[in-house]
């Protein structure tokens, strides 16, 4: 099988620069989406795990692996979705949380997932830093976010939800 | 049955109760009673068909006959199906929706809590992802439950309604016939009876606080498991499969 001749670290560095099509001031690496670069003999594979399993997204960013490597001559790929471990929003770098809450999302709160089921997190605004902010729905314009108000500024924001 | 055998019926039944639920929580969009809701609903929906995909996904695998998810939910009939009755029933209002809601979560954070500790990888790593999605359906229906029932005589009467005609759903959810039984010997998959306690605990709670009666165990419905179904998994299946029993094999 002829491919060509990529170190792990250069396809991974290749693949740094495609963002997470939802929020795309982040890149699927810093999400802690993109999980592994593994060489063999039949070519590269590319290890992705979803955010949340019916994230709509996915689709997307395995083309985008793939037109991204194919543009800089990283041949044969293939794309392999896992499961195990499962993606956690602990995962997110924090270069990718102050870029969200640059970009007006209040981003997860770390280790928040293990709340119990009636549990809740106090939520900065992402504007002006204010804790005195109110839940509007839990369920927001994608799987992955909540709509929260901020009763200082009185802006509407969204949240990253932990996950 | 063979452990293979019992194992692809097991991920199919699993399959089909997210891919069932999935179906009716999409007939909610752009009908719930306010934006908020839509998206909740829509959102679950969302949760159910990515875990239907990834359940469907695998029992293909087991089979090893190269059927795909898709394969899976499109080309089989109804008594193909194996999922629980009280998934497949209508809608009907909100509070029933909501009602729904509270008794399949409350068990199946039980269940995939339990699933997180198969001695299946793939199982095990699925339930590890739904349970977080689990968490938020269980909590977002229990905290309508209370608010409906707390609500107007109006609300708090259609949830007693729903709570009463769904009731007899529930006992199947606790079933183990001999496929679970002989999975549940190898730790593959929980032993559901044992879960019921539980399961009436967390619901009791919620109901208590929502002020409304819980019924008496009486007559429970039964079938699913055997592909024996109430009369609306046709109905359901005659749209869902439309398209590719009009052009068989059409793709996008
Ligand atoms: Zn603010």
């Amino acid at each position: 099988m002829v491919k060509s001749t990529h170190s792990k670290d250069e396809v991974l560095e290749i693949l740094s620069v495609i963002p997470d099509p939802e929020i795309p001031v982040v890149s699927i690496r810093e999400m802690g989406m993109l999980r592994d670069v593994l060489i063999t003999d039949e070519g590269y594979e590319v290890i992705l795990t979803p955010t949340y399993t019916g994230c709509p997204a996915m689709g997307i960013i395995e083309q985008d692996i793939k037109m991204t490597l194919d543009s800089k001559h990283v041949f044969p790929v293939k794309v392999k979705l896992v499961f195990d471990p499962a993606w956690t929003t602990d995962w997110m770098s924090s270069v990718a949380k102050r870029k969200l809450r640059e970009y007006g999302i209040a981003p997860p709160v770390h280790s928040s997932c293990n709340l119990g089921v009636f549990e809740y997190n106090i939520i900065q605004c992402p504007q002006c830093n204010s804790s005195d902010t109110v839940l509007l729905s839990r369920f927001g314009s994608t799987a992955c976010k909540s709509l929260y108000k901020c009763n200082s500024c009185k802006e509407p924001f969204e949240y990253f939800k932990c996950h | 049955m063979t452990e293979q055998q019992s194992l692809f019926n097991y991920c199919l039944r699993l399959g089909d109760d997210a891919l069932v639920q999935s179906y009716r929580l999409s007939e909610w969009c752009s009908s719930a009673p306010i934006l908020e809701e839509d998206l909740a609903l829509t959102n679950f929906a969302l949760d159910m068909i990515g875990r239907a995909q990834a359940l469907l996904s695998y029992a293909g695998t087991i089979e090893g006959k190269g059927r795909t998810d898709d394969d899976l939910a499109y080309k089989r009939g109804e008594r193909q199906f194996y999922n629980h009755l009280i998934t497949e029933l209508p809608n009907g209002d909100f509070a029933f929706t909501i009602a729904r809601i509270l008794f399949i979560s409350a068990f199946e954070y039980s269940y995939y809590n339990a699933l997180q500790h198969s001695s299946d990888a793939t199982l095990a790593a699925i339930a590890a992802k739904t349970i977080k999605e689990i968490k938020y359906h269980l909590s977002h229906a229990s905290e309508w439950a209370i608010r409906l029932g707390n609500g107007t005589d109006e609300s708090h009467g259609r949830l007693q309604r729903a709570i009463n005609s769904l009731w007899m759903y529930t006992g199947e959810l606790f079933e183990a016939d001999e496929v679970e039984a002989s999975l549940a010997k190898v730790n593959i998959c929980p032993d559901a009876p044992q879960l019921r306690t539980n399961w009436k605990h967390q619901v009791e709670s919620v109901l208590n606080e929502a002020t409304v009666t819980i019924p008496k165990d009486e007559y429970m419905q039964t079938g699913s498991r055997l592909g024996i179904h109430t009369e609306y998994l046709g109905h359901i299946l005659s749209e869902m499969q439309y398209l590719q029993r009009a052009y068989p094999e059409a793709t996008w």
